[in-house]
Parts: C-alpha cells; sequence; structure tokens
C-alpha cells in the first residue's frame, strides 16, 4: 500500500516519529512558554534540565533499583526542586533587568550542567531499557506501532493539556495569567507573586525534567542530549509565540509532524524546515503564530 | 480602646512618608491620619506625588522610608502582598483590569481577607452592568465597565481601606454620577477611603478632608466646612 507514492509503512513510521519529537517539542516549549511568561525569564537551561531528568532516572535505576514508573514521578520533582533552588538563589535577583542577563545566566548553568555530567558519565550514552508493561508493539497492518512510542504521546500529551487546564481553567491558572500580565497589581491584590514565580518556575522545570524520563527508553541517556534538542525547542516557542500556553503545544505537535513529513518527501530538507519556518513567521508575524502583539 | 473624646479609631496614619523612584526622590515627607469611615482626598497637580503616596502605602515604589500603620499597625516592613490582609483594596489609575481573564475571573481574583466584603450578588446589585458582562475578557470592556470592575474587585475580598487613584478619569459623566452614589454608598457602610482626584466637582461633596500635595509635600489640610472659604486659594493652586 502506498501514500502519496510512499509506502505506508515509511509514511506512518516518519509519521509517528515526527509525532513523537512534536510531543518533545510541546512539553519543552510549554515549560519555556510558561516560564517566560510569568518571569520574563529566556530559560536557556531547559535542555539541561530535561537531560538532567533523564540521567535521574538513569542513576534512579542503575543504582538504587528504581522502576520507570517511579523514576517518571521522583526525576520532575528532584529537579523541580533544583529548579526552586535556582529561582531563589540566582534568577530572583535578575527579574528588573533586561531579558539578556537571565539568559546568560541559565546559559551559563546549561554548560556547568553539561560540564558536570560530561565528566563524570562521558559521552557516550547510557542505554536505558523500555519498562516490561510498554515493551512489544502492535500491527496495525498498515505499519508497527511500538507501545513505547504510543505512550510516550500519550503522556506528554495528557500532561500538556493538564497544564493548559490548570492554566486556563482554575484560580492558581487565573493568578498565573494575571502575574504575567502585572505582577505588580497582583501582589497589591494580596498574592503572593515572589511565590508564584518559584512554584512556576518549579514547575516548568518539573516538565522539562518529565520528557527527559520518557525520552529515556526512546533516546540514549547523554550529557549533550538537551543541548542537541533545545535549539529546535526554542525555534518551535518563537514559532508560536513567546508566552503562547496553547501556541506552544499545537506548534509543538505540528512542527514535529511537519519534521517527519519533510523527512519522507525530501528528507535534506528535514534538519532545517523548522528553522526555515520560524525565518518565515519572524518576517511575517514577529510576534508569532499565537502570540499577541503588543 | 475607644474613648468618648476618640469615637473613631485611626485607620491610616502615614508619618515622615519618603518614597523613592531609583534616584528621584518623589516623597519628602507625608504625614497624615485617616479615621475609620471617613473620605479624604489627595489633591495636587500632576506630578505633585499624590499617585505615588498611594503605592509608597502599598510598597510599589522603588524605596520607601518613615511609616506606615494600618489598623495601628506598622506595616512599612511587610511586602506588597500582605497588605491586602491588613484591610487595604487598591484601585489603580489604570484600572489594571487582566485582559486573558473573563470579568467574572477578575472579580473573584483576589484572595478574600476578611468577613465582611460585599457578596458576589450585591456586587451585581451594585453594577448590575458587570453581571451582564461577566462572562467578557477584560479587554472587551468599556472603560466605565472596567472601571466598575476595579472597584468590585475590591469590595469582594472584605478589605475597609479603599486606596482610589483616579477613578473618574476619562469616564462619562452617567459613569461618573453612579460612582459617586456608589462613594456615597460605601461611606455609608464604614468604608474608609483615600481618593486622589483630578476631578475636583466630583470629590468635593464626598471627602471630609481635603490634602493638597506640591512637589512630593502636604501644603495645607482642609477639612471639608473649610471648603467654601478656602476655594479661591484652592483653584489658584491647582489650577483649575
Amino acid at each position: 500500500m502506498e501514500i502519496f507514492g510512499v509506502p505506508s509503512a515509511l509514511f506512518g513510521s516518519q509519521l509517528l516519529i515526527g509525532l513523537i519529537n512534536g510531543s518533545f517539542y510541546a512539553i519543552l516549549s510549554l515549560g519555556l512558554a510558561i516560564i517566560f511568561g510569568l518571569l520574563n525569564i529566556i530559560n536557556f537551561a531547559h535542555g539541561a534540565q530535561y537531560m538532567m531528568g533523564a540521567f535521574v532516572a538513569w542513576i534512579a535505576l542503575t543504582r538504587f533499583g528504581i522502576n520507570y514508573w517511579a523514576a517518571l514521578l521522583l526525576s520532575p520533582l528532584l529537579i523541580g526542586l533544583l529548579g526552586v533552588v535556582l529561582e531563589r538563589t540566582m534568577l530572583r535577583k535578575l527579574y528588573k533587568l533586561d531579558h539578556l542577563y537571565g539568559l546568560l545566566l541559565t546559559f551559563g548553568l546549561a554548560l556547568i550542567f553539561e560540564g558536570l555530567f560530561r565528566d563524570q558519565y562521558g559521552i557516550s550514552g547510557q542505554s536505558y531499557d523500555v519498562p516490561e508493561l510498554l515493551q512489544g508493539g502492535i500491527n496495525l497492518g498498515f505499519m508497527f506501532l511500538p507501545i513505547y512510542r504510543a505512550w510516550v504521546v500519550v503522556a506528554a500529551l495528557t500532561v500538556c493539556f493538564g497544564t493548559w487546564f490548570m492554566i486556563e481553567k482554575t484560580k492558581l491558572g487565573a493568578y498565573l495569567r494575571a502575574g504575567t500580565e502585572n505582577p505588580q497589581i497582583v501582589q497589591a491584590l494580596g498574592i503572593n507573586v515572589p511565590l508564584l514565580i518559584t512554584f512556576t518556575y518549579g514547575y516548568g522545570v518539573a516538565l522539562a525534567a518529565f520528557a527527559g524520563v520518557l525520552a529515556a527508553p526512546i533516546y540514549q541517556v547523554s550529557p549533550m542530549m538537551g543541548s542537541n534538542l533545545i535549539i529546535v525547542v526554542f525555534a518551535v516557542v518563537v514559532i508560536g509565540g513567546m508566552g503562547s500556553i496553547m501556541g506552544s503545544i499545537v506548534t509543538g505537535l505540528g512542527l514535529g509532524l511537519i519534521e517527519g513529513l519533510t523527512r519522507v518527501f525530501y528528507p535534506e530538507a528535514s534538519a532545517v524546515v523548522v528553522f526555515v519556518i520560524m525565518v518565515i513567521v519572524l518576517l511575517v508575524r514577529p510576534a508569532g503564530l499565537f502570540g499577541r502583539t503588543a | 480602646m475607644t474613648s468618648a473624646f476618640q469615637p473613631r479609631p485611626e485607620m491610616l496614619r502615614l508619618q515622615d512618608l519618603h518614597a523613592f523612584y531609583g534616584e528621584s526622590h518623589i516623597l519628602h515627607g507625608i504625614d497624615l491620619r485617616v479615621m475609620r469611615g471617613e473620605c479624604v482626598t489627595l489633591l495636587g497637580r500632576n506630578g505633585a506625588g499624590r499617585s505615588t503616596t498611594l503605592k509608597a502605602i502599598l510598597g510599589l515604589v522603588g524605596r520607601r522610608t518613615g511609616s506606615v500603620m494600618v489598623n495601628g499597625k506598622e506595616v512599612i516592613g511587610e511586602p506588597t502582598h500582605r497588605m491586602a490582609q491588613h484591610g487595604i483594596g487598591y484601585v489603580p489609575e489604570e484600572r489594571a483590569i487582566f485582559a486573558s481573564l473573563s470579568a467574572e475571573e477578575n472579580l473573584l481574583l483576589p484572595p478574600q481577607v476578611s468577613s465582611g466584603g460585599l457578596s458576589v450578588d450585591e456586587i451585581y446589585a451594585m453594577f448590575p452592568n458587570l453581571h451582564e458582562r461577566r462572562a467578557s475578557p477584560g479587554s472587551k470592556l468599556s472603560g466605565g465597565e472596567q472601571q466598575m470592575l476595579a472597584m468590585a474587585r475590591v469590595l469582594r475580598t472584605g478589605a475597609r481601606l479603599l486606596l482610589l487613584d483616579e477613578i473618574t478619569e476619562g469616564l462619562a459623566p452617567v459613569i461618573v454620577r453612579k460612582l459617586g452614589e456608589v462613594i456615597v454608598e460605601l461611606k455609608s457602610r464604614g468604608f474608609t477611603i483615600v481618593m486622589v482626584e483630578q476631578n475636583f466637582r466630583f470629590a468635593a461633596p464626598l471627602a471630609d478632608r481635603h490634602y493638597v500635595l506640591e512637589h512630593g509635600e502636604i501644603i495645607a489640610t482642609i477639612p471639608a466646612e473649610e471648603l467654601p472659604g478656602r476655594m479661591a486659594w484652592l483653584h489658584q493652586t491647582l489650577g483649575v
């Protein structure tokens, strides 16, 4: 069977890879968008925090025998806590300065974290087995669907839409949205904005760590896994619009799929298609597809 | 303790209040007292320091020194988000209705700090327009609706000391009249009100006392009963 002249198995598998990549783009750009919205900081350490999330899962399994399911909770908690400490001790001092200072600080932190892990574990990746429950696959007739990959898409989308629901439909989300618009007035209305900022950074970082655990059985757990991915994720955030929640989810998924389709029809362009789209969007709609123009 | 000679307890006292934005020294030692249930205005030309006085009470300026006592408690060392817990409700000049929240989300946003706030039903009875527009995004409300919402937002929380910054600015006369009625009702309910007002005709009949500011200092305190005799001086000073 063929789709647009391409064997259906190839078409399906590339689409699935696109969907999986898109899920990672969505969850990572969502974290970046939340952090940028309230803190006005471009969190360049996001890729390193994603990498540390994967490493916590790998260390937990190999050193302490803690399984994948426990790591899926433990790793975001630990890395999120590290985010809380970073926000309280470092980022807080930069809020009154230009965005650039936050970007530089988090970029420096990313290099330090990656350096530490490279020093400890080298650059060759560590493998992490797919949990027993999610091994194997299903033959859909036109393609083979590995269960773990389907799980990654479902888990990432559940967390993304759960986060969207929390922000759009709950009181905490209303505080966040209001704080993003005018933190001073939100404070004057009696809401503890410094605490809200700490929670937001911790949550954004925890999302990156969660993505890291999801990624561990698919990609090699390596100190450089974050820096390879984060540049594409930044392009996704720019395309979706800085600070837009639904924008980052939809754009992340969409661009993953576009990347997958490009790999089918014109593989040479698959590594750059996201950046080509970014350039076009910046020229036509600088605030991004879902961003609000100032 | 309240004695026969001091029937109204003090709600707000500012002593030698200085405020700074970076290197700029804006307030140069403000002293004023407002008793519970009183309505006072801060008058002055643009840049006299009236809005900064309200912001300095809340800690929304770069730096402040001196004393801010609310209900007999010194609060100058406390962060801005604690001010609401002392019963202060702030209606900022720019209204600050959140565009990404619906009117009702805006209304319900501030946490309740004490009992005795107006219920949502009472608020909708006071501002029927807001009930009709409760599902509309904040950005779609008219200027008058935004102003009413900014007022309503703090009335629900149980705040007893209202800091109102230029609430009539840019509004149609019919809305200004409505806001005047609301202030009269709030006074009758025992709210303490500090108003910054450019619209002297709106403020004059409502206030118990007027403080006139110039260059970050209070240059005159005029009780309501002395107002008719000071009108010429006020017009000259305020340039109205």
